[in-house]
């Protein structure tokens, strides 16, 4: 007789104790919980410190991935409704547009512009949508898909806005440093935002409709209200993504509908997790990076990228976060398995 | 001037038809819908290509082999793919529309991007039809977009393994009870649709050079005059590539080319929004999009 072994999982203790209540019984526990929270938030906020000491080029970086960070976490919200989206680059590219507008013809400062801008964007956006709210699956995805590139042909077509040149020399953010604490800022309420707001009654009809419309409309709710809701919702970030990149590269054209805008907030939350939005943001904080060490190898990133894609969609759907999230919170043990 | 629209708009649709038509059937016969269309197709193309220029095969072998190679390939992505997320929608998509962008950029990354990869044309010669001159290419591309049209048709309603595989999109567990394999037959029409997506390209391509942009054109295309048609009508799909193919053709000559796109994409917006299950399509409207 062969004796074989097999994995046991078991949840640590402060898990049971921790899940929905937090039962502390000492600084260890409770360094327990908080040492992979802060550890990141910590990351994230002492990373602009380091201006003197690593490359203004990995400042900028890290201001890319909080842009893909926030269309990310937009992207989440509206999957939590149910609504997939290929086409986030359709809400950065109109926030940066009407930035850019009011900008560039009213020579209005920044800090009026991009809060007119993300609101009037996600309102605008919202109302764009709310006629295709009604579909669902792929169908609203293909929707997604097309609306970006519509924008960007009927731009090209009409010439309004600058036509394919863009709109150019728009008002600078100030220092670098502050404009990385801005958007951290903005990460951090949205993220923080979001996973309170999926967790009231309120988030609760979104994650309804999402799990069972049919169910959710047979209780007297409205869901294409509420879905038009979680659009404008859900457009908030990701159109301050679109004015505050516009002011920071003082410039916006049809570049701002590319699929870049959509594919990687895609990839971050797919990789990262969907559904939880920490998933979102680490995917999106490990992605950029990433993808700026693989800039050397030319197209060759964007092979990588969607074989990243493919192997996390096919193979680990829970994607990262909730795998780490699993093995910091069990025991793993062989047991001996008689056969 | 007329008689060119009439013309150059029917040459177009067809090509509009064959580019969408494994899109289409694929998504119709299973419900897979194949975002790598536009990978497979330029894997057609550059598959021809190298067969006829560096193996130097014959024309006719080199366009065969190319069509059964995508077709394999096809099979490939779902046997390894596909299966392990069949029926959740959005899993589907993402992937294979991620192996569409990776078989596109490879071949970017490779150097596929020069002017010499180009598939010369059946026959050379010209014809003049209603004092348009039309080349024999532009008269195969509508032949053969014709035939499959209407085979197509005949195979899905006329014989054991359409209608089988009809059988399976309308309703699985049904025909899983007549004894109909989901899985099987979802690989065979998921090789089928990438193998008439490869027939498309190696008949379109010669009009052209073989550019990887191309690729994502025809992912866009094929959803356009799929989803203007409704996913799963033949019928459907040619009358929408006709509405698409001339509407081409008269804002190309009116507005300008620059409006081209502008006109599919409002189309494919414009439908979705207002009657989402296409202009001939019908089964399960209610459940599976509104």
């Amino acid at each position: 007789m062969t004796i074989t072994f097999r994995k046991e999982r078991l949840d640590r203790g402060i898990k049971a104790r921790s899940a929905d209540i937090y039962a502390l019984a000492s600084w260890r526990e409770l360094a327990y919980l908080l040492a992979p929270r802060m550890l990141l938030i910590g990351g994230v906020l002492a990373f602009p410190l380091l201006r003197g000491l690593v490359d203004a080029y990995w400042l900028r970086v890290m201001l890319m991935a909080c842009t893909i960070a926030l269309l990310a976490l937009s992207w989440d919200l509206m999957a939590s409704v149910g609504l997939v989206s290929l086409g986030q680059a359709m809400f950065f590219g109109i926030g940066g547009y009407i930035t850019g507008y009011l900008s560039s013809t009213l020579k209005w400062p920044p800090f009026i512009t991009i809060p007119i801008a993300t609101v009037a964007g996600a309102l605008l956006c919202a109302t764009l949508l709310y006629p295709v709210l009604r579909l669902r699956g792929i169908y609203f995805a293909l929707i997604t898909l097309s609306l970006p590139q519509l924008f960007e042909r009927i731009i090209e077509a009409t010439k309004i806005l600058g036509g394919t040149d863009g709109m150019s020399g728009l008002t600078p953010l100030p220092d670098i440093t502050i404009s990385l604490y801005v958007i951290i800022a903005v990460l951090f309420a949205t993220f923080f935002g979001f996973r309170r707001l999926i967790d009231s009654d309120y988030g609760l009809v979104f994650k309804g409709i999402r799990d069972n419309d049919r169910s959710v409309i047979a209780a007297g709710i409205n869901i294409y209200w509420y879905k038009a809701q979680a659009v404008f919702i859900a457009g908030l970030p990701a159109t301050f993504a679109g004015a505050f990149m516009t002011h920071y590269n003082q410039f916006v054209g049809m570049s701002s509908f590319a699929a870049d805008y959509s594919v990687l907030p895609l990839t971050s939350t797919v990789v990262g997790g969907i559904g939880v939005f920490a998933g979102a943001l680490l995917g999106a904080f490990l992605l950029v990076p990433i993808s700026e060490v693989l800039r050397a190898y030319g197209t060759l990133r964007v092979v990588i990228y969607c074989i990243a894609l493919v192997v996390f969609v096919v193979g680990r759907p829970e994607g990262i976060f909730r795998y780490a999230q699993r093995k910091y919170h069990q025991f793993e043990r062989p047991v001996a398995v008689e056969e | 001037m007329f008689a060119s629209i009439l013309v150059n708009g029917l040459v177009n649709s067809v090509i509009l038809i064959l580019t969408a038509l494994g899109f289409s059937l694929t998504f119709g016969l299973s419900r897979v819908a194949n975002f790598a269309v536009g990978g497979l197709y330029l894997f057609a193309g550059f598959a021809a290509w190298i067969f006829l220029r560096i193996l130097g095969l014959p024309y006719a072998v080199a366009i065969l082999l190319a069509i059964i190679l995508t077709g394999i390939l096809g099979a490939i992505i779902y046997q390894v793919l596909l299966v392990r997320v069949r029926g959740i929608e959005l899993s589907e998509v993402i992937a294979t529309f991620a192996v569409g962008v990776a078989i596109l950029e490879t071949f970017r990354w490779a150097g596929f991007v020069t002017y010499e990869f180009n598939l010369p044309s059946f026959f050379k010669g010209r014809l003049e039809i209603l004092g348009t001159v039309i080349d024999y290419q532009r008269l195969i591309v509508i032949g053969v977009g014709l035939f499959l049209a209407v085979a197509l048709w005949w195979f899905t309603h006329h014989t054991k393994i359409g209608l089988g595989l009809r059988g399976i999109a309308q309703d699985e567990h049904t025909a899983l009870t007549l004894g109909i394999e989901s899985d099987w037959a979802a690989m065979l029409s998921v090789a089928i649709g990438s193998a008439l997506t490869a027939v498309a390209a190696v008949v379109i391509l010669p009009l052209g050079i073989i550019s990887i942009n191309v690729g994502y054109e025809v992912l866009l295309l094929a959803i356009a005059v799929s989803v203007l048609g409704g996913l799963e009508s033949t019928v459907g799909l040619v009358i929408a590539g006709l509405i698409l193919g001339y509407a081409q053709v008269l804002t190309a000559n009116f507005l300008g080319p620059q409006w081209m796109l502008v006109v599919y994409l409002a189309a494919i917006v414009t439908v979705l929004a207002v009657r989402p299950s296409g202009l001939l399509g019908r089964f399960k409207e209610i459940e599976e999009r509104v």
